[in-house]
Parts: C-alpha cells; structure tokens; sequence
C-alpha cells in the first residue's frame, strides 16, 4: 500500500506525518522525494545505512572520429552541444540525456558515459526503512534521484510505504506520486494553504488518484481549509491541532509518536482511518 | 534597479508574510513572485490594475498522428522519459514529454511531429509607476526556470526606472531558484528554527554562493524554538553572513494574512519586528548609496 | 577586427544589454572600417542553454573580441576555446564601450558566473 503525502504549499507538516504515520505502522518504509532539502532522516536517523550514487547519461565525443559536421548541435534542444575550432564541447549540465545526438552523430563519434548528481541512501530506523534521496547542490533537476527511489528492483519489503513529496505541483511532484495507490493532503489554514491546496487537488484528480485531506495546524473557528473540502465533498480523514508541544518536538526533529502517549494515540488514529479509507477506495474501484 | 531576492531553502518559513511586508515598507514599485509553482504573493497585495495575460509555452512537446503511425515501436523504444504509451493507439504523455524530438527522429513515417505547447500564465498587474509580475505554471510542467526568468523580464522593463524590486522567490534549491537568483543584487533568506529549517537554510545558502550573490539572514517564528533561533545566530557570526533579525511567531499575523493584509497593515508584534529586518536589509542592500522612492 | 556586443536595439544609440545569452540583438562592429551590422539573437527564445547558442552564433560570425558586461560559464567556455578575447562593458552606452575599447581602457572580463540554468525540460 504506497501513500503519497503531498501538500502543494510548503511547511504545512508533510514529513511531519510522513514520519509519525510510518513510525506509527511499525514495519513500514518511509521514502523521502524532497530530494532537493530531504528532511525525513533527520528525524528517523537511519542507522546501517547504504549509499548508491544516481548518474545520469551525458554524451562523450571522440574528436578523433568527429567530423564537425554539426548535426549533433542542430538536432540539440536544449543547446547543450556547441562546435568551436574542430572540437565538440559537451554541455553536461545542459544536458538532458536524451540520446539523440548518438542516434543522429553519422559518424558514432559519441558515446554516453554515468555522471554523478546525487544519491540515494537506505538505511533502517526501529522498524522504519527509511529511504532518501539526495541532489548535488547546484544540480537543476532531482528527478533521476527520485525515480531511482522508486525503482522496482529496490522493492519495498514492507506493506505500508509512505512517500513524502516534495512542495508544489510540478514535476518532481508528478514523479513522486505516479505510482501511489492513495495520496494524503496536507494543509493549513491559511488563505496560502487553501490556494496551495487547491493545486494538488486538482493533480490527483487529474492523475485519478483516490485522495484525503488532513487539516494540520487545526484552529478552533473559521478554517478555510476546511471549507474548502466541505464544500467539494472532500474526505477529511482527521485534523491534527495546532499544539506548540507538537512543533517544539519536531522543531528538535524528534518524532513524536516516540515521545509520548498522546502522540502515538492521535497518530495511530490517524493511520486507522487512513488504512480504512485506503481499503475502502482500492476495494471499490477495483 | 536593485534587485532583491527573498528565499529559505525550506517552504512554509515565511517568505511570502515577510517579502509582503517589505514591499509595503519600502514602497516598492516593482515587485514579482518566483514562485511560479505555488505562487501566493497575488492574495495580499493590493491590486493595481486587472492583470494582462500572456500565455507562457515551455518545451515543444511531442504529439503522435495516428493515422500516419505504423505501430513500428521504434519511438516508445527510444523515449529516455517513458513518454509513449500503447493503449489502442501510440499516445505521448505531455506531462512526462521533455520535447528532446528523438521520437521525431526515429520515426519512419513523419507520424510524430513537435509543436509549441502552453505552460503557463503570465500576468502583469500595471500601473503608471508600479508593476507586479506574476505566473502560474502549468500543473506538471518543467521549465519553471524559464518561466521564472519570464516574469523578472516583465517586471523589469515594466517599470525600468524603479530603484528597487522585491521578489518573492520558491522553496527548494532547483531549477526555479537557480533562474531567480539571476541578475539578483542579495538574497534574504527567510530561516526557521528547526532542525529541518537549518539544514535547507544551509542548502540555500551554499547554493546562492555558488553564484557569488550576497546574502543576509531573518529568522522568522524565533520563539517557537529559542535555541534553534541562536545556532542560527551562531551560523551567520562564524560564517560572516549579515544577520538582519527575528520575527517572533504571531497568531495576528495568521489574522492579517488570512484577511488579505500584511503584517505591517495591522498593529502586531510580527510587524514591528519586521520593520527592524527591512531596516536592516536596507543598510546592506543599499550601502553604495541612498535609497529615496 | 571585428567585435560583437550584445544590444537592446539595432541601433547605435541602443544600451548594452545586461543579458549576454538573451540579448535580443548582437551588434558587430568593424574597428578598421567603422561599420556595424546587427545580428538577431537566434539564442534568446531559447528553453535553456542560451548562452552557448549565443556564443556559438558568435564564434561563427568570426568576432574578434566580445565585449558584455557578464558572461556565465558555459559560454565563457565556448567563447575562450575560439580564442576570442572576452572584456567587460562599464556603462550602459554602446558608443562610449566602443570607444573605450578602442582606447584600450576595458579591462577583461574575470569574474565568469556559473550556468543559471534557465533550460528547460525538469
């Protein structure tokens, strides 16, 4: 069962339920795709870890071979191919490894070769397996690092597999939860939570994805957030209080299902309904 | 034009409360929202004018015709992005296209072609003196960098002779940041006490250096962890970054920004602190030379 | 010899450009004939790597020297491999750079910035 927990808006709590729901379930998988600024290990501080490096392909020339004849640069979109005084200079950063200036180069004067652009490390917390990804600073794009996170040969052993995902709606996003069977929303209310929200409703709905919202940061009065599900008949599968014990603990990235009673109870609630409602939802679209 | 840039590595820490608040302090003429992802600043700036739109195309991405297509497989097999699908037809997926054109290429009947696809908005809210530029990008589009750099060129030759711009930047250390940092005078990183927030601040910043920008540093929610708040502190004195101030956390603040106000349009403890940072932000920003509106 | 400059109009009364990868217009001028043609910027509409592209449009124009107020790497890169000599504009008037260089007083261009990575794709 692998559930994605995504927010749109920044900061409204994703690894912060990622973390307790997973501690929570016992044996389960954590998988960080915030590649970019991965926050989970900092709370579950794996231990045993294994480090792999992710490479992308980038293309070598043999200018020996190489003839100038320019179809590599003209074929180019992303103009990461430039000819100067016989030599072929490769973009690296540019480049998005395609491959098609090896398929057009008439000559085979290039190959692909691995370059590095960031890692992926596994490692286990108590019953946790905790998985992050991380991208080299100044690198573009983490979406190779969050592909290979979810790599079928690195099959989880666990049942329960959350995703935490990184903010908004883009692509990283999209890669994050194309292959979740349930998506939790987190949002905050806030006029920003609310728009934030709105963005990644309309994502799972247009990825079909069966989704729930959690209300994080819960007020007592008037929650825009709220509203918002009401009013489209959106599944509220529980509402996390604003409690400054709760962002004191994670502000010291502990996780509160370990600290207390009170955390382990509303998180674990939290995860029956979650586990509820996923059954229900798979089971009734099947 | 001084041109500066408001990030923080980790979202949620307050970017868009303090870079609202700065542009009404400073009386800003030209200000834009980089954020062209999750963009928030639009909701509690006042409106200048109704926007004027533009669509924003990214990549050219591929689209297969089904009558030429022979069924060969030769481009789902050659698609690095796992952009072709076979369902009853050959069909590209425009949301995992990248528009690299090697499906074009390969293809044996001209069935796959490339053409301009939109995605995104630009918006321009314009006055006689004042701009703000803004985007929305399309729901999982790349080329955020691209779009990002769109809306500062907006901003900019929509009021050329402004002395100051404010931008309001994305969380994250990508693409979209990379592209806004561009052209950027210094960089204000919005931090938050916690564990997470101090390694994405780290992050942010190691990443602004790279691109030899000049940065300063706010923390916004202090109180919500006090130590955490003075190892930032401590961060900025061993690094020699200057340190602008705190912002204490404030349920008003939440009151203002949900009723379409900033921090500074209310009276409120956020305010006030927020005033010393623009005050702050203003010395090193403007330490040439004066800064008049 | 031939420089080029990146302008933001085909004009010489036009400014130099802050941009080098997206200029709308090279300007390249001839110091021994005083004559100056305008190129259009194929680069600027570009998703990503328009400062190769530019520079590569460059370098086919035959410059001798190039002269911008900055420069990112990866065309810094393909503009130093051409041997093409890259100096630093002071103010925003193409004449008075023009002059400038000729009088031999703009110094070249150090500090290289890296690739913004305004591309496009994810």
């Amino acid at each position: 069962m692998k559930i994605a927990v995504l927010s749109g808006k920044g900061g409204t709590g994703k690894t912060l339920i990622s973390v307790n729901l997973a501690e929570a379930a016992g044996s389960s998988t954590y998988i960080d795709c915030d590649v970019e600024e991965p926050n989970g290990h900092l709370f579950l501080k794996p231990e045993d870890v294994k480090t792999e490096e992710v490479a992308v392909l980038i293309p070598h020339v043999d200018n020996d071979i190489c003839d100038g004849c320019r179809k590599c640069v003209d074929f180019c979109r992303f103009n990461a191919l430039a000819h100067i005084n016989d030599k072929l200079i490769i973009f690296d950063d540019i480049c998005h490894s395609c491959g098609g200036c090896v398929i057009v180069c008439p000559k085979g004067a290039l190959v692909e070769q691995e370059k590095v652009v960031g890692k992926i490390e596994i490692g286990n917390s108590n019953q946790v397996e905790v998985r992050s990804g991380i991208l080299n600073t100044g690198e573009p794009s983490g979406v190779p690092i969050i592909n290979r996170l979810q790599d079928g040969d690195i099959s989880a052993t666990n049942d329960m597999i959350f995703v935490d995902c990184p903010p908004g709606s883009a692509c990283v996003v999209m890669d994050s939860i194309k292959d979740a069977d349930y998506c939790v929303l987190v949002a905050e209310p806030t006029v920003f939570g609310v728009h934030n929200l709105n963005m990644v409703y309309e994502l799972v709905e247009l990825f079909e994805k069966p989704f729930g919202v959690v209300l994080n940061k819960s007020i007592n009065g008037e929650n825009p957030a709220e509203q918002f599900c009401i009013d489209r008949n959106i599944k509220i599968l529980g509402k996390i209080p604003f409690d400054t014990e709760l962002g004191e603990i994670s502000s010291n990235a502990k996780i509160a299902v370990r600290e207390s009673k009170k955390y382990r109870d509303l998180f674990s609630s939290l995860l029956d309904t979650l586990k509820r409602e996923v059954a229900y939802e798979t089971t009734s679209n099947s | 034009m001084k041109q500066l840039l408001i990030l923080s590595g980790k979202g949620g820490t307050g970017k868009t409360t303090v870079a609202s608040a700065l542009i009404k302090l400073s009386k800003a003429r030209a200000y834009a929202d980089c954020d062209v992802d999750a963009p928030n600043l639009h909701l509690i700036t006042e409106q200048i004018s109704s926007p004027k739109r533009r669509d924003y195309y990214g990549m050219d991405k591929a689209k297969i015709n089904t009558e030429l297509c022979i069924q060969c497989d030769r481009c789902r097999q050659h698609c690095r992005f796992d952009a072709i699908t076979l369902d009853e037809y050959y069909k590209v997926d425009e949301f995992a296209c990248e528009g690299c054109g090697v499906c074009e290429l390969v293809c044996p009947t001209k069935a796959v072609s490339l053409y301009p696809a939109v995605a995104g908005d630009l918006m321009l809210y314009q006055s006689d003196d004042k701009a703000f530029s803004t985007a929305q990008l399309k729901m999982g589009s790349g080329t955020s960098g691209m779009l990002v750099t769109e809306v500062k060129k907006q901003m900019k030759s929509a009021v050329e002779s402004a002395p100051l711009a404010i931008i309001d930047g994305s969380p994250g250390i990508g693409c979209p940041v990379i592209a806004s940092l561009s052209g950027v005078d210094m960089v204000l990183i919005v931090a938050e006490p916690s564990v997470s927030g101090i390694s994405d601040m780290e992050r942010i910043i190691k990443t602004a250096d790279k691109f030899g920008i000049e940065v300063v540093v706010c923390t916004n929610k202090f109180d919500t962890n006090i130590a955490k708040s003075r190892q930032i502190m401590q961060y900025c004195n061993e690094n020699e970054i200057p340190f602008a101030g705190e912002i204490p956390f404030d349920d008003d603040a939440v009151q203002a920004i949900n009723g379409g106000m900033t921090i500074v349009d209310v009276e409120c403890k956020s305010g006030l602190a927020v005033k010393k940072v623009y005050q702050n932000v203003m010395v090193h920003l403007f330490k040439d030379g004066g800064y008049g509106n | 010899m031939n420089i080029a400059i990146p302008v933001d109009d085909k004009n010489i009364k036009s400014d130099v450009c802050i941009s080098f990868g997206r200029a709308p217009y090279f300007m390249i001028y001839d110091t021994d004939k005083e004559e100056s043609i305008y190129v259009k910027n194929t680069a600027a509409d570009s998703a990503g790597g328009a400062g190769i592209k530019a520079a590569q449009m460059i370098v086919d124009n035959k410059v001798d020297c190039l002269l911008t107020p900055r420069c990112g790497e990866n065309a810094a890169n393909v503009i130093k491999t051409a041997d093409i000599k890259i100096y630093k504009t002071s103010n925003s008037s193409v004449l008075d750079n023009i002059n400038a260089f000729i009088g031999g007083e703009l110094p070249l261009l150090d500090e290289i910035h890296a690739g913004f990575h305004n591309h496009g794709g994810k």
